[in-house]
């Protein structure tokens, strides 16, 4: 560290590199070994689940994960608590 | 029994051709007989690197089309013996490579008692890359202190994990080798580049070598010669290290420790 460098800025920037690294790595090998057609799979569900509920798409959570002989499928939907949408209680009726 | 060695990194610019060329160079200077194979069909380079560019007559393109024998389409190092390279196709693209088509070429090396075949990789995930990495058994990940880089050298090692030849058939997995290269020790020190435990950290692969940031690396480039034959070097002697490794020796790492500051340099940084 030389004298100048004390008056300069400190922050490491490679510490922030790694950060930000580590989250994105750790998300991206999460979905790594998700067949192709989870993303497709995903919306089909939101639409769905939207004829009835509106939902925000990140509301809904699916994920695969393979044991030694079996294939679960988790899907992780969080509905609005309900009555607190408003949209039921002001009469509108909606077509 | 060859032993194929994809060198891939997902990222382009890293250093994948400089690396391809230095390993082949090295394994068939220690009495391997290698061929280096550049799967970057329609961005030929290897040729370059390898000062070879002018003696191309026929291409991997050609053999794969048998429009080519194997000893037409070879080109045979001038400096080192047991060295073979085969170049790209420059006027043709990647979907003129099939997984058949390179399988024969691959068997035809077998063949001809190569005991090692070096694919240089193109860039990305798309069918040039998957095509250089399908028959690996080793694979020497290239990859830059940087956060692209990192990111794009996971992406490749799950490409490794699910699309290689070996993970379709069940097979032991494809062997991970990082190298890192233009690895540049001060800035490390001073906070601004990934370290290479942060990296080792990150990816979770043994770690084959640390290529140090040099200017030998252009000069070689420009002249056509692999670095490795450059042995006054930092990073010729990163590859040599590297090979050594590679062939199961033990040798501690080099050129990660950030050069000692004269008293003014220390003084106004």
């Amino acid at each position: 560290m030389g004298l100048l460098s004390l008056f300069r800025s400190k922050s490491s920037s490679a510490s922030l590199a790694k950060e930000r690294l580590q989250l994105v790595i750790a998300h991206e090998r999460t979905n790594r070994g998700s067949p192709s057609y989870l993303p497709m799979m995903k919306q089909d569900i939101v639409s769905v689940i939207r004829k009835y509920v509106e939902i925000d798409e990140d509301e809904v959570q699916v994920s695969m994960e393979s044991d030694e002989n079996c294939e679960l499928l988790e899907l992780n939907i969080t509905l609005p608590q309900f009555g607190a949408g408003g949209t039921e209680d002001n009469g509108d009726i909606k077509g | 029994m060859s032993k194929i060695i994809v060198v891939t990194s997902g990222k382009g610019g890293v250093g994948k051709t400089t690396t391809s060329a230095s390993i082949a160079t090295g394994l068939a200077q220690r009495g391997f007989k290698t061929c280096v194979i550049d799967f970057d069909v329609g961005l030929r380079n290897l040729d370059l690197i390898m000062g070879c560019e002018r003696r191309v007559v026929y291409d991997l393109v050609n053999l794969v089309n048998q429009e080519a024998s194997l000893q037409q389409t070879l080109i045979k190092d001038k400096r080192v013996d047991n060295l073979y390279i085969l170049p790209a196709s420059q006027t043709r693209d990647k979907d003129a490579l099939t997984i058949e088509g390179v399988a024969r070429v691959i068997h035809k090396l077998k063949q001809n008692e190569f005991d090692y075949i070096i694919c240089d990789s193109p860039a990305g995930i798309e069918k040039g890359a998957k095509m250089a990495l399908y028959f690996a058994d080793e694979a020497i990940i290239t990859t830059n202190p940087e956060v692209s880089s990192v990111r794009d050298s996971d992406r490749i090692l799950g490409i490794l994990q699910s699309e290689s030849r070996r993970a379709k058939m069940d097979e032991e997995p494809v062997k991970e080798h990082l190298l890192i290269t233009r690895y540049n020790p001060n800035r490390v020190q001073e906070g601004q580049m990934l370290s290479v435990d942060d990296i080792v950290d990150l990816l979770a692969i043994p770690l084959l070598g640390i290529i140090p940031e040099s200017q030998a690396v252009l000069e070689a480039s420009n002249a056509g010669k692999p670095v490795i034959l450059d042995d006054e070097s930092n990073a010729g002697q990163a590859y040599n290290d590297a090979i050594a490794r590679l062939l199961g020796e033990e040798r501690p790492h080099r050129f990660m420790e950030a050069q000692k500051k004269g008293f003014l340099k220390r003084l106004f940084g």
